[in-house]
């Protein structure tokens, strides 16, 4: 943020509680220590301390060194702490909030702004939606000083202060869009008693689409902070891969139908252990490797596969779960829901492989027949 | 009988030289749809699948007068070749392209603005004006030609609800996917509009998902202006918060973006909730019978 001109505190981020005490030695004076985890809500969760000596600071940096925060924003297994960010302590008169993203009915970029700063925007949106002022940015032009001025008005700043939060804000606006962000958001940013604005916290998300075209950012990625059977899928080649909360792994083509497959399991009184989009990659390893994902995730008491076949081949499926029948030990009962292109080589190859399935007729049946897998009424 | 492709249609393909530009291009023409040319920067004069290849989109309408252009162009230049075809005119892109850069699409939707062209996906499977025209990836077989029409964000999801009417005997007048992405160029309520003035569609069965308010904004659309009954489904119901379920777009960010707000917000104004996903044909039918009853 500082590269694009918004004010930050001075501060370094630390690893250890020697360096935490180090950089609060630099910094001399009250200091602040950050959890820095990819989740918000740290204040409250107790991720973010005052510390008055760079001592305490360093106290403050081995109680949170090593351990997992759990916010409102995280599961309740919260996520680890490897870093804090020791800051210089400001002294804050008012909090205000500045965020920019996509509108997807306008189609354009929006900058928002509030001098109800320090809670969650939704909140304030729902509470005193007067507060919150908006403009839309033409991306021909960018953002412009008159909206700045907007703005600042808007989050009853004076004098200099409406200059120095116009440049901030474009600055804001020059890092959301050369970085790709699909957020980019002060909350707090401070008035502090001398007057200065200054950003206290920031969340930046950035569009996944975009990541081809900025090293730099993937380089900053921390697996560690993300949910380990997601990273493990990753590294197996599948992407679309989310953990939920049951115990019936779900192998679907298509985000749509996936998501579609694990509502139908709830309907049907089962829970989905994850939401797996295969692709349309028509490989036998991918389908071998998510079943791995199924072998590593101890909860799944049983597995269904639903595919309609379209760039996706299903005969390609099908052998794919013969080899992973051959390659893994699959103790869990296995449904299998075929349709589309090649159906009928696809269930040829299922039956003549001779392994132990489910087989289900259609999308409801499917559904229907893996939560009784999973309750051990079927096998 | 159908909106946006039908017999009329002259397709022109960008990116037809690509492994699956080729294959697509080829089961279009195999459906029936009339693939006139292909655009290939560099790779103009040749020829593939006997249809002939040009260097821009502006020679390829010039010499075969296509009016439609389906794109397969990789994402990190995908917007681009979007924009050479608005620049030209041509009054239809359908884009398969998944994964282009949001941003990317804040342009290309910029340019759009004030200019006659109507931009289907990012993200889609395209779409099938069945026994008459092809213009995307999904698998032509399963659809029957007749009075149903179809808008979804989904690709698979939609070949399950299209094969669960024509195993019902329902056909379908046009099914179009409007894509999975947060900033498609058509949505549900441009296209709503284009079924609601389709003399031949009866009836329209909406596929939505979790993530932004299209859903919202097609309710309002439905209460205000809709003449005809919709079934809807909204596919999330299970997606926790603040995850991206494989499409760009559907993820939950706030209040709006849950299937249970977006299925309220449907349901209230008029529209028919198929609350099982396999049971969408079984409620279309439903609702057919009563308005011919």
């Amino acid at each position: 943020m500082s590269q694009f001109g918004i004010p930050v505190p001075r501060g370094k981020v630390a690893s250890t509680p020697a360096e935490a005490r180090a950089v609060a030695k630099e910094i001399c004076g009250r200091v602040v220590v950050k959890a820095q985890v990819y989740a918000g809500g740290r204040g409250r969760a107790g991720g973010i301390k005052v510390a008055d000596t760079p001592e305490e600071a360093g106290e403050i940096a081995s109680r949170l060194l090593g351990t997992r925060l759990v916010t409102h924003q995280t599961g309740a297994e919260g996520v680890p702490i490897s870093r804090v960010l020791v800051e210089e302590a400001s002294e804050v008169h008012r909090e205000l909030y500045i965020s920019v993203l996509v509108d997807s009915t306008t189609r354009l970029p929006l900058m928002m702004a509030s001098e109800a700063g320090g809670m969650e925007v939704e909140e304030v949106a729902q509470a005193t939606p007067e507060k919150i002022f908006k403009v839309s940015i033409d991306p021909a032009v960018g953002f412009q000083p008159f909206q700045g001025r907007k703005l600042a008005y808007g989050m009853n700043l004076t004098g200099k202060q409406v200059a120095e939060a116009t440049k901030l804000m474009t600055g804001l606006y020059q890092l959301f869009v050369t970085k790709d962000c699909s957020l980019a958001e002060i909350n707090p940013l401070a008035v502090t008693a001398d007057g200065r604005l200054l950003a206290l916290d920031a969340k930046l998300n950035f569009d996944d689409n975009a990541l081809f075209r900025h090293k730099d950012i993937q380089e900053l990625h921390d697996e560690e902070q993300e949910e380990p059977l997601e990273v493990q899928a990753c590294n197996w080649g599948i992407n679309n891969y989310v953990k939920m909360d049951g115990n019936i792994g779900c192998m679907v083509n298509g985000a749509g139908l996936a998501m579609a497959v694990n509502d139908l399991i709830q309907y049907c009184g089962g829970s989905p252990a994850n939401f797996l989009d295969i692709g349309t990659l028509n490989t036998t390893d991918r389908v071998v490797n998510a079943f791995r994902m199924f072998v590593a995730d101890s909860r799944v008491k049983a597995v269904l596969v639903n595919i309609f076949g379209g760039m996706a081949r299903v005969d390609v499926i099908a052998k794919g779960i013969v080899d992973a029948y051959q390659q893994i030990d699959i103790a869990f009962p296995v449904v299998v829901r075929l349709a589309g292109t090649n159906v009928d080589e696809g269930n040829r190859i299922l039956s003549e492989s001779g392994i132990n399935f489910i087989k289900a007729k259609d999308f409801y049946d499917g559904a229907h027949k893996a939560v009784q897998a999973a309750k051990g009424q079927i096998k | 009988m159908s909106i946006l492709v039908d017999k009329g249609t002259r397709l022109l393909v960008q990116g037809i030289t690509g492994g699956e530009g080729s294959f697509h291009t080829q089961r279009c023409i195999e459906y029936g749809t009339k693939v006139v040319a292909g655009v290939t920067p560099g790779k103009g004069g040749n020829q593939i699948l006997g249809v002939p290849v040009y260097n821009s989109v502006e020679r390829a309408v010039a010499e075969t007068e296509a009016n439609a252009s389906m794109v397969f162009v990789p994402p990190a230049f995908a917007a681009d070749a979007i924009m050479e075809a608005i620049d030209v005119g041509v009054p239809l892109i359908v884009c398969i392209t998944e994964g282009i850069p949001v941003m990317d699409m804040v342009k290309v939707n910029s340019y759009l603005k004030g200019k006659s062209t109507r931009l289907i996906g990012p993200n889609c499977p395209g779409v099938i004006s069945p026994g008459k025209c092809k213009v995307g990836i999904m698998v032509g077989e399963i659809h029957l030609p007749g009075n149903v029409g179809v808008v979804s964000r989904s690709g698979t999801l939609t070949y399950d609800v299209v094969a669960q009417l024509t195993s019902l005997g329902i056909g379908q007048s046009t099914c179009v996917g409007i894509g999975g992405d947060a900033l498609p160029g058509s949505t549900f309520v441009d296209v709503l509009k284009l079924f609601n003035a389709d003399e031949d569609t009866e009836a329209v069965v909406l596929v939505g998902e979790i993530g932004g308010t299209f859903e919202q904004e097609a309710a309002e659309f439905i209460r205000d202006e809709m003449t005809k009954p919709v079934v809807a489904f909204v596919a999330g119901s299970t997606a926790p918060p603040g995850k991206r379920m494989g499409h760009a777009g559907a993820i939950i960010t706030g209040t709006a973006g849950k299937a249970s707000e977006k299925i309220k917000a449907l349901s209230a104004a008029g529209a028919v909730i198929a609350s099982n996903p396999a049971k969408v044909g079984l409620t279309t039918k439903r609702v057919l019978d009563g308005v011919s009853t």
